[in-house]
Parts: C-alpha cells; structure tokens; sequence
C-alpha cells in the first residue's frame, strides 16, 4: 500500500515542470515537498490529486495505477493554497459538500451526514461554526474549514499545497502541531508542499528537496539536515533557514493547546 | 470661513461645474428627451387612446410574436453562453482569441447584414431556397428566420458576460468539487453555477432587451405580414409609416418600459452585486 | 476552424470535465447561427462574376451610400470620443446630485430597441418637435437631413465609449496625478501627460467600437434620415431596399463591402485589445 513514483515527466507549453520525479514513501508516511516556487512540487502534487497529467511516468499507490483514477474517484483530499471553500455554502454545507455528490447508493443518509460534519467540526475546533460562510472566517479558520472538508470523504491520501502559506507565524504553528499529531492519529499517507524548510522539518517523515524539477534530495530531516548531498541544498537550508539551534521537541509534536484535542 | 486647499489631484471648481453642466445637459438633450417624447407622444391623445391602440389585433398578436421569438432565443443562447464560457474560461486550448473574436463577430456586423445573410441562404432565390419550397418549409418571412435573426444578433450576449466572470473566478473551487468526488454536472450546478447566477442574469437580462427589441436584422426577414410576421419593433414601423403615430409611439412606449424595467434592473444588479458579475462591461 | 480541432486531438486529459462537449456545442452553435450563413454571403456576389460586383458597388447611389455611411459614422464616433471622455471623467470623479440617474441613462441606446429610439429622435427634431421647433427658427434643419442621420448615430454609440473607458478611469489610481503634482505639474499638465495617455488605448477601443456600431446601424436612422437616394440614403438601407426589390446581387455587394469593414473593425479591436492587455 505505499505509494511509489516513478519517472514522472511533465513539460508545460514553454517549460518542463517535472524532469523525470522518482520517489517511494510507506503507507501512512508524511511527505514534504521542499523547495522553491517553479521547483515542480505543485505541479507534483497535482498530479497525486489527478488535477494535472504527466507527459510520462508512473504513479502506483494503494496497489492501484493511480493515474489511471480519474480525480473524483481517488478520494484524495486536497487541500488549496488558498482553500478554495465554496464561497456560497456554509461551513457544514461545505464540509459535507464531498458525501453529498456522492451516488444515491453511497450516499449516507442526512442525520448521518449531519454527525460526520459536526465530528468534523469539533476535530478541527470550529463548533458552533456551522453556519458561517467562508467570507465571515479568519484565514486559520478557513484553513481547517478546509481540512476538514478534505477529510470528509475519508480520504485514502491527503494532499496539501501550501496550506500554512497565507497564514501568520503564530497561527501557523499552532496549526503545524496540530496537522502532525492529526495524521499520527490517522495514520492517512500525506504528501505536503511547501517551500519553508522550518515547517517542513517540523511536520515530515520525509522530506523531498525539489529543484528545477528534479528531486535534489530525499530522506530524512535529520539526514537531509545533517548531510547535504548537492551544493542546492546546502544553499537552500542555508538561506532560507534563519540560523538558529534545533526546533524544540514540541514543534515535531504538536503544540501543548493543541495536544489533547480528542 | 476655512480656505481649503485642493488636493492634488483634484479639479478646479470652475472646471468641475463646467464639467457636471455639459454632462448633465448632453445626457439630457440627447438621451432622456427621446425617452420622454415616446411615452409624451403615446399619451398625447389620451391614455384611452393609447390602450385602444394596443389592444388591436395586430399590435396583440406582434406582442405575441415577439414574446415567442424571445422565449426560443434567450434558452438557446444562454445554453451556448454557459457552453462557451466553460470551454474558454476553464480550460486552455489554441485558438481561444480566434473563438472569441469570432464569438464576439455578431457586434460588429450590421443587423441588416445578418438578416441578407439569412435571405440569401433560405429566401426564394437563395441557395436553400428551391429545396425548402418542394418541402413546403418556410424560413424566410415567418418565425423559423425571425428567430434565426433574433439569435445571429444576440449570440455574444450571454458569452460575453460569462467569459471575464469566469476566468476572474478559477477553477479552484471546480477541482476541489471534483477532488471531493463530484461529476460534471453535480460540479457545474452546485458550484459553478451559484457563482455566476447574478453574472448569468445580467447577460441573460441584456440579451433579452436586445432580443425584443431587434429591428434591423427581423426587418429584412419578417416580410411584414401584418398579424403574422412583424415584431413589435417592425409594427411600430408599419404604423409609423402609416401616420397612425399614436399606435406606434402607444406600442413603442411598451418597448421603452421594458427598456426602463432592464435598465432599473441592471442598475441594481450592478450596485448590490458589484462582486458578482463581471468587472468590465462593455456590449 | 482545423486549427482548434488539431490542439483537441493532441490536447492531454483534464481533470475538468466537459471541455469536448462545450467546446463542441459552442463551435457548432457559431457555425449554424453566425459562420456559415456570413459564409454564405462572401460568396454570393461573385455569381456575377468580379465584374458585376464593380459594376454594382460603383454606382453612384452605391458610392453615396457607402460614403455616407462610414462618413456618418465617423464623425459621430469623433463626436463621442470628445463627450464620451467628458462624460465618463464626469461621472466617474465628481460627486453630485443624481449622478446615479445619469450614470444608469447612459445605457439607455443599448436597452432601448432601435426602432423606437429612431421615431422619438425623428418627433423630437421634426418640424412642429419639442427640439425641432427652436432649432428650426435659428435656421438648422436636423430632422431629414444627413444632420439628423448624425444625432442617430451619436446617441446610439454614446454608451461604447462611456463605459470603455469607465472602468480604466475609476481604477486607475489618483497616486500617478498626485506625483506629477509633486513635480511641479500644472492640473492641465497632468490631464494632458498622465490620464489621457493611460486612457488612450481604452479611448481607441470604445471609439472604434462606436464606429462600427454606427457604420451598420439601421433602426435608428431610417425614421429622421429622410432616406434621399444620394443625400440621406444610408448603406444597410439600401440592402433592405435592393432585396424588397429581390435583386440578391445588389444586396449582396453591398453587404460584403460591409462585412469586410466589419471584419478590418474586428482585427483593429483585437490589436488594440492586446495593446490594453499588456498594460
């Protein structure tokens, strides 16, 4: 049940996006993709979640061809750089947005949809919620807003492009802990974007530096972090990481107010 | 007494007042008099007279005529509207400027144009023509050409109000729909549309008025079968040409309501939903 | 068009459904409603062969048409390029009593059908009309006269220009005037070295769009022309007139001319629009 990627080409109209992406991660792992805007690890990422195709390569996960999954049925929750919360529906209505299309046979009855969006609710702390649109949330919250959307179709795979991005240092630690310790919990495999080495480290089991479509380096965070293998990496880690000692314990494990959620 | 001092990037007084006089006066002498003459010269008479004139059968049933026309146009263009804007708007493809130049054509063509167009493919002589008399079809001089008419004039409507709406919006919220496990038309309708409702009624509502009130392109394909094939605007024609001035301006001031109906309408579209249609507006 | 049919084949999956069937839906609707029958008149005239559509289109009736036509045309759009300008600065910068009302009756042309535009204009500038009248005693006639087919044409392109440019004007930011301020411009100075230039383009736009709004333009114009074979006879009139008299040939030449100036409109939009864009 892991998932595998092998060869992934992809070239746009002008450029390549993706130079022939190869990586491997366990069943349940949590990925980050690291490194700089027009690396490929959106474009990567897209391609797990089936809203872009490669020109050539594989990808096999859940013993499935996995490109061979339209998007709607992958049931790969994806979470958008910026959300992309249906800004005409309410937070519940939102939230149960992925069990509603589902086919009338599949489909689960209204007071179960009801109880699914307000464990949801209360998972990512937003009770009470239910009723506001998107417009009337703060950035963090229509973050979880959009986790928790992401999670409702029980998905096999999470994907999150950026999710942090938009969102300032404090909330976006607290929410950092809290995702990590979530998908320990799930155990759901979950590939992330970003192009923060801090949050990356902080988050991951495995970090995969990108660069010009190329994966430079993949492993660890110690490993990455303690042996550089190409001169962009050790550039990279040193630029963009503000130099400082090793993050304390709590940033990999989720912050105390957080903790006990559940 | 406080001088204030003019910021700077605002005009002297004297320039502004100018500025408001010519404006004001322009927009009055060249647009709201014509408006006013047409109900002033409907009533000049009396309102009675006026309603007796609409209620010939001839203005009733060119009421009907143009209600129909209406009915099988504005369906069908604002499918090709929702169609063509999903296509431009949400995907890429080579040629999308070409298609929507072409889609943008019917502007910048002559409605009398358009209605030789269709004469000279279906009328009696046309290449149509022989073929449609062996099997007794009508097109041209009855409803099959208005409506054709009707729709060459109206095309871009819809499109045009769609197109800018849409490619503003995305297709983020479309891909997490789909991402979330919804097909095609559960994406289009539960997602899509909500979001461009307003948009879509504001083209739909354009596309309308200039429907009812086609002329040039419904002229040269009515025949002007009087009780049969004229439009209002064609009747309101035919009674001009007649000196019955009453009836036309009667009949033409049922036309200058709609046109102040989709104005008010338009106007309020605008001011309450200024996010939700379209940022530009040009026709 | 086997240009976007050769992407389609070689275009990849979308994650978006729908895109075969809307694009084909929407090629198919435009070749039906718009393509083929314009098609169809391209070809026509040339039955007689080149000779008879020179011998049609230079006829003087022909030639005074035409000349009248896009003369017409042209001066009412110069004519709206100055107010439309004048108007939209107006109604986008000042604050003022039922600026609102003015503002929604600029799209008056567009909602108003023509043929009901083109009686009011021609009661309102008759002889014995509310308009008519005073002018007529300072000695202008407007009503039946190439003037008249002039006042049609400025209140049906007005709104082209208006709201062209209205949307340039009210973005564009009061930061670039207040800077030539700093550097010692004069307000003059600024209008004429900092928002017309910036408007110019969108300006082009909505004058030419006036322009070929006006050059094809027939409910408004017929009533107050006066419709003089040779004065007051407009082009698009005169195809109605050639096709009551069944003579296809005439009309046709006619209507090509016309199209053809449609299509040179079209590509100076389109030029003028990539200009916009690059801004």
């Amino acid at each position: 049940m892991s998932l595998i990627v092998e060869s992934l080409v992809k070239h746009f109209t002008t450029y390549p996006a993706l130079k022939g992406v190869s990586f491997t991660a366990p069943q349940g792992a949590f990925v980050a993709l690291l490194g700089p805007s027009g690396s490929g690890k959106t474009t990567l990422l897209r391609i797990l979640g089936g809203l872009e195709f490669p020109d050539a390569g594989a990808v096999r996960f859940a013993d499935l061809n996995w490109l061979a999954v339209p998007a709607r049925s992958r049931r790969a929750g994806f979470v958008f750089q910026h959300y992309a919360l249906f800004r005409h529906m309410s937070v519940a209505k939102n939230i149960a947005f992925g069990l509603s299309v589902r086919p009338k046979a599949e489909r689960p009855s209204r007071r179960e949809i009801a109880r699914r969006v307000e464990e949801l609710l209360s998972l990512v702390q937003l009770e009470g919620m239910q009723d506001r649109y998107p417009s009337q949330l703060s950035g963090g919250q229509r973050q979880r807003v959009a986790l928790a959307r992401a999670l409702a179709i029980e998905p096999r795979m999470l994907l999150l492009d950026e999710p942090f991005g938009a969102l300032d240092a404090k909330v976006r630690k607290e929410l950092r802990g809290w995702l990590r310790n979530l998908q320990a919990r799930t155990g759901i495999t979950t590939v992330l974007v970003t192009h923060d080495q801090e949050e990356a480290f902080a988050v991951a089991d495995l970090v995969a530096v990108m660069n010009d479509g190329m994966i430079e380096q993949y492993g660890t965070p110690q490993d990455v972090r303690r042996a550089p293998r190409t001169r962009f990496v050790a550039e990279f880690l040193e630029t963009k990481g503000r130099p400082r000692s090793s993050p304390p314990l709590e940033d990999r494990t989720g912050f105390h107010s957080w903790r006990d959620l559940n | 007494m406080t001088t204030r001092t003019r910021r700077a990037a605002e005009d002297p007084v004297a320039m502004r007042l100018i500025c408001i006089a010519i404006t004001a006066a322009f927009i009055i002498v060249l647009l709201l008099l014509p408006l006013i003459t047409v109900f002033a010269q409907a009533l000049a008479k009396g309102l009675g007279l006026a309603l007796s004139r609409i209620e010939t059968h001839d203005a009733w049933t060119s009421i009907r005529l143009t209600l129909i026309v209406a009915a099988i146009s504005l369906p069908l263009n604002t499918l090709f509207g929702i169609c063509a804007a999903w296509a431009i708007a949400k995907h890429t493809f080579r040629g999308k400027v070409l298609l929507t130049s072409l889609i943008d054509l019917p502007f910048s063509v002559s409605p009398v144009v358009a209605g030789l167009a269709y004469v000279l493919i279906f009328g009696m002589q046309g290449w149509l023509g022989p073929a449609l008399r062996l099997w007794n079809i009508k097109i041209i001089f009855a409803l099959p050409g208005i409506v054709l008419a009707t729709l060459f004039v109206t095309v871009p409507f819809v499109a045009r109000e769609l197109v800018p709406l849409m490619i503003d919006q995305g297709r983020d919220e479309e891909e997490a729909a789909v991402s979330l496990g919804a097909g095609g038309l559960q994406t289009f309708f539960r997602v899509t549309l909500p979001n461009i409702k307003w948009g879509l009624l504001y083209g739909v509502l354009l596309c309308n008025a200039r429907a009812m009130g086609e002329f040039g392109a419904v002229t040269v394909v009515s025949g002007h079968i009087r009780g049969l094939t004229n439009t209002m605007p064609v009747q309101v024609e035919a009674l001009y040409n007649d000196y019955e001035f009453v009836g036309a301006f009667a009949l033409a001031s049922l036309l200058a309501l709609l046109a102040l109906f989709t104005l008010a309408l338009k106007s309020l579209l605008e001011w309450r939903y200024a996010g939700e249609i379209a940022a530009t507006h040009r026709h | 068009m086997p240009v976007t049919r050769q992407a389609d084949r070689r275009r990849k999956p979308d994650a978006l459904p729908g895109f075969r069937l809307t694009l084909g839906v929407t090629l198919f609707y435009l070749c039906i409603i718009t393509l083929i029958p314009l098609a169809a008149l391209l070809i026509q005239p040339w039955s007689n062969g080149f000779h008879g559509f020179i011998t049609i289109l230079t006829s003087p009736r022909v030639l005074a048409a035409l000349k009248l036509s896009f003369g017409s045309a042209a001066i009412a759009a110069l004519v709206n390029m100055v107010f439309g300008l004048l108007v939209a600065w107006t109604l986008t910068r000042y604050r003022f009593p039922f600026r609102r009302v003015l503002d929604a009756l600029i799209d008056l042309p567009f909602a108003l059908p023509t043929a009901v535009a083109g009686i009011a204009l021609s009661a309102l500038y008759a002889q014995n009309g509310w308009l008519g009248a005073p002018l007529e005693r300072i000695g202008i006639k407007v009503a039946y006269t190439p003037l008249g087919i002039l006042v049609a044409l400025v209140f049906i392109g007005l709104p082209f220009v208006v709201r062209t440019i209205e949307p340039i004007l009210a973005d564009m930011s009061l930061e670039a005037e207040e800077a030539a301020a700093t550097l010692g411009a004069t307000r003059l100075q600024t209008l004429a070295r900092i928002v017309l230039p910036t408007l110019a383009p969108a300006l082009m736009t909505g004058t030419t769009l006036a322009f070929a709004r006006a050059v094809g333009e027939y409910g408004s114009v017929i009533f107050i022309a006066g419709n003089l074979p040779r004065v007051s006879e407009i082009a698009p009139l005169l195809i109605v007139i050639r096709l009551e008299e069944f003579d296809y040939p005439g009309a046709a030449a006619i209507g090509v001319i016309m199209l053809i100036a449609s299509f040179a409109i079209l590509l100076a939009l389109n030029l003028l629009q990539r200009r916009l864009a690059r801004r």
